[in-house]
């Protein structure tokens, strides 16, 4: 019996607009930009939606309606649910539609996608509490399944999650921490009583996310009669195929025109065909299989680059600064209690902000400045830097009037 | 293996140069001769090029020709007429008849001279490059390291842009030092795009005044660099009023030009209204290992340049570990990712900019890491091997 499990990130930060050292002082508003595209987050949730959400939605209804047998998994950033009501309800609407058919389940994670386990243990375990309330609210499901940002995990964070009453948390499967083991079974932390780990099959995930389209990939053009047998040759060495991918593969990523729609459109088909698969939920899956093994991971993995990694968001002087500047005025943040605030400081938290940052460009550097607004990962932390400045200066001058 | 013969029409060589233009020759016949292309370097003034320098120069297959004529690299036609008056050796009546003079002699020496190709550099060689393609009925390839738009800040002189124009039309290839100046060959000439290729320049690494490490005498405060001509092109104005915000900002920094030209009198006065003279260090012109020592003991190089074509001294900070911010207006900010660009009209963005790296050593760490690392990438192996390239493809045509 082989399982696939899929799981899908949906997640847009709050960008900040350029801001100038110029700007500190004077009210701007750091997340709303007028005219630049590229910063301004309302043009870009709903061009995300156009191409990706919704058609990709309407997509999965379609599959789910036809495919009696057909789970999905989704996980949704704090910060992309806001936009969606803030922006564009159509596309929070269509995701609410899928999860109305209960084979959807919804993951936790931190509100702000944010790298807070790292810097802070009670600011994260704030975030999970503040996304649950979320997802209790927009989708009325209450998550048992943790995943961290951008799949950032080791030993400690399945202990701190399993006391947080969590069932099950998501790793990438690293080769470098799976050695010779599979990731196709589901372990157990060895740090952990109950708590069960699901590893991405981030080989078969990749095929779809970044290499559906490389022209120049042995396996050009990938079609779904070839993919379902991938998975069907891991029955009788492993239980389930965790594929786990960022959900703007579909549309944003890989374009409409690569033939992405068609090829997920028939590959519920084709997995069905052979008797011994199935559709499971990460919930589901940890109730279905034993662990195989114990796994030790003791240093942070992430699902990031060739490293696997944080080096994408704490690699570098610039990055390293910026967070600490962030997590450093926390209890001044938290006493002013003010909503407004605090937010704006959350949105700050977010792994974007630190990704563009990164300066790892010539190795594994087209990702990296596809997805950056910023002109350079300079000028990222020049606006980042400012921003957190007015933002200070902000705490102060209620600081000053309370006095 | 035949050996390519290059024919080279230059008008400066340092250490006797104005601008990167001397340097950016060098550089390239320096690449072209590890690469074992013969090149015959041709100059229009003798110079006294002492013993140690020649024996900084290893690429012994070049073959230097001088000719007497008080071109300069960077002449304007009234200064030109200001230095006939001075000077002791008077060939011709103006720059234009002593660029045909120029022109002539070359035609001579091709004459005697074997090679391939001819490569000429900007618009005082170009007629002497298309005499010496008459008298061998060689392809002519010709170099363009800025327009005459350019160079004037927009006030060209209309029979230099005629020239130029002329050049760019009868040579077999245009090379131009960046895309920028691509561009700019393309509005102001009409040139086929497709007859132009963009070859950017590349450093010399092996220069030893990269390693003295020169330590800045103003212990506690930070220094900010300007450094070429100071005209209009360049920008000196705006470095003037960017210092003037900073100082809003920081107090303890310094901010110094390097070198000179018409604009000086005009911005030191500029400094003095502003009553931050305290602040400025004029140091006029640097040469040689001089300039080095200025970047090194800068941390900042500010480029704010009008227009540059290419602006090879960025590399070179680049090399001395010293960060760059250049306008977006330059050809070298095409080259190189690890830098901060801006406008160059944008004195709030180039303040934004300067004050945070004064503030945060992570960036500014980063900047110098990064750029150092990657300005060690662009050796000269690279230009050359493009400009061969376009030499075969050339004379394959043929």
């Amino acid at each position: 019996m082989v399982s696939t499990c899929f799981y899908f990130q949906v997640h847009q930060p709050y960008r900040l607009k350029k801001f100038s050292i110029f700007e500190i002082g004077q009210n701007v508003n750091y997340f709303e930009s007028t005219n630049l595209t590229k910063y301004n987050n309302q043009e870009l949730i709903k061009k995300v939606s156009n191409k990706c959400y919704l058609p990709t939605n309407k997509l999965m209804l379609n599959l789910l309606q036809e495919y009696p047998e057909l789970k999905l998994s989704y996980s949704f950033s704090g910060t992309v649910l806001d936009q969606f009501e803030e922006y564009y309800p159509e596309a929070l609407l269509s995701f609410q539609e899928l999860t109305d058919t209960k084979r959807v389940e919804i993951l936790s994670e931190t509100y702000y996608h944010s790298l807070a386990f790292i810097y802070s243990k009670k600011e994260f375990a704030e975030q999970i509490i503040l996304h649950k309330n979320k997802i209790k609210r927009l989708f009325n499901q209450t998550p048992q399944v943790f995943r961290n940002t951008e799949l950032i995990y080791n030993n400690e964070l399945a202990k701190t999650i399993e006391d947080l009453g969590y069932k099950g948390i998501l790793a990438e499967g690293a080769d470098h921490i799976l050695d010779w083991r599979s990731p196709n079974f589901v372990y157990k932390p060895t740090t952990t009583e109950n708590i069960k780990l699901l590893l991405k099959n981030y080989k078969l995930s990749d095929d779809i996310a970044f290499r559906f389209s490389e022209r120049s990939w042995k396996e050009w053009p990938l079609t779904s009669e070839k993919y379902a047998k991938w998975i069907n040759a891991i029955n009788g060495n492993g239980n389930v195929v965790n594929l786990f991918m960022d959900y703007e593969t579909f549309g944003e990523h890989q374009w409409e025109s690569t033939g992405i729609f068609d090829f997920l459109k028939h590959l519920p088909k084709e997995i069905l065909k052979h008797p011994d698969n199935d559709f499971k939920t990460p919930s589901e899956v940890i109730k279905s299989y034993k662990p195989a093994a114990e796994l030790d991971i003791h240093n942070l993995i992430s699902w990031a680059d060739i490293e696997r990694d944080l080096s994408a968001w704490t690699g570098n002087q610039m990055q390293k600064t910026a967070l600490n500047e962030v997590y450093k005025i926390e209890s001044q943040i938290l006493k002013t209690k003010n909503k407004d605030i605090i937010d704006q400081w959350r949105r700050l938290q977010t792994s974007d902000h630190f990704y563009y940052m990164c300066t790892k460009w010539f190795a594994d550097g087209d990702v990296h400045k596809y997805f950056n607004p910023y002109e350079s990962p300079y000028e990222a932390f020049i606006t980042f830097i400012n921003v957190l400045n007015d933002l200070k200066l902000k705490i102060n001058t209620l600081e000053v009037k309370k006095l | 293996m035949i050996i390519l013969k290059v024919f080279m029409l230059g008008w400066e060589f340092p250490p006797f140069n104005e601008g990167g233009l001397g340097t950016a020759c060098y550089g390239l016949t320096k690449g072209l001769s590890k690469k074992n292309i013969d090149v015959t370097f041709v100059l229009p003034k003798k110079i006294d090029i002492k013993p140690e320098f020649l024996n900084k120069i290893i690429f012994a297959n070049i073959k230097l020709k001088y000719i007497d004529s008080l071109l300069q690299a960077y002449i304007t036609p009234n200064q030109y007429n200001e230095g006939v008056g001075k000077s002791g050796n008077v060939y011709g009546k103006d720059l234009f008849h002593e660029v045909y003079r120029y022109a002539q002699k070359v035609r001579e020496i091709a004459k005697k001279e074997d090679f391939d190709i001819i490569h000429a550099h900007d618009w005082m060689t170009y007629e002497a490059g298309y005499f010496a393609k008459q008298e061998t009925n060689k392809p002519l390839i010709v170099h363009i390291h800025a327009t005459e738009d350019d160079r004037t800040g927009g006030n060209p002189n209309e029979f230099i842009a005629k020239r130029e124009e002329w050049g760019l039309k009868v040579a077999d290839r245009v090379i131009a030092n960046s895309n920028y100046t691509k561009q700019n060959v393309i509005k102001s000439y009409q040139i086929d795009p497709k007859k132009i290729d963009v070859v950017h320049w590349g450093l010399d690494l092996d220069e030893e005044a990269y390693n003295i490490n020169h330590k800045s005498p103003f212990r506690d405060e930070k220094t900010i660099l300007f450094l070429g001509r100071v005209t209009i092109q360049k920008g000196p104005d705006y470095f003037v009023e960017v210092a003037k915000k900073v100082l809003d900002f920081e107090k303890g920094i310094k901010f110094v030009v390097a070198g000179s030209g018409d604009m000086l009198s005009r911005i030191i006065n500029r400094v003095s209204e502003l009553g931050i003279l305290d602040k400025f260090i004029f140091t006029g012109w640097l040469r040689g290992e001089e300039v080095h020592k200025a970047f090194q003991m800068a941390d900042i190089y500010l480029m704010p340049s009008v227009s540059e074509p290419f602006g090879l001294v960025a590399l070179e900070s680049l090399k001395n570990k010293t960060p760059i911010i250049v306008s977006k207006q330059s050809g070298v900010s095409e080259v190189i990712n690890n830098a901060l660009k801006v406008d160059f009209w944008d004195i709030n963005e180039m303040t934004n900019q300067i004050v945070n790296c004064l503030r945060y050593p992570s960036l500014l760490n980063e900047l110098k890491e990064n750029g150092f690392n990657e300005v060690n990438l662009l050796n000269l192996d690279v230009p050359a091997q493009k400009c061969i390239n376009i030499y075969n493809q050339v004379l394959e045509v043929r």
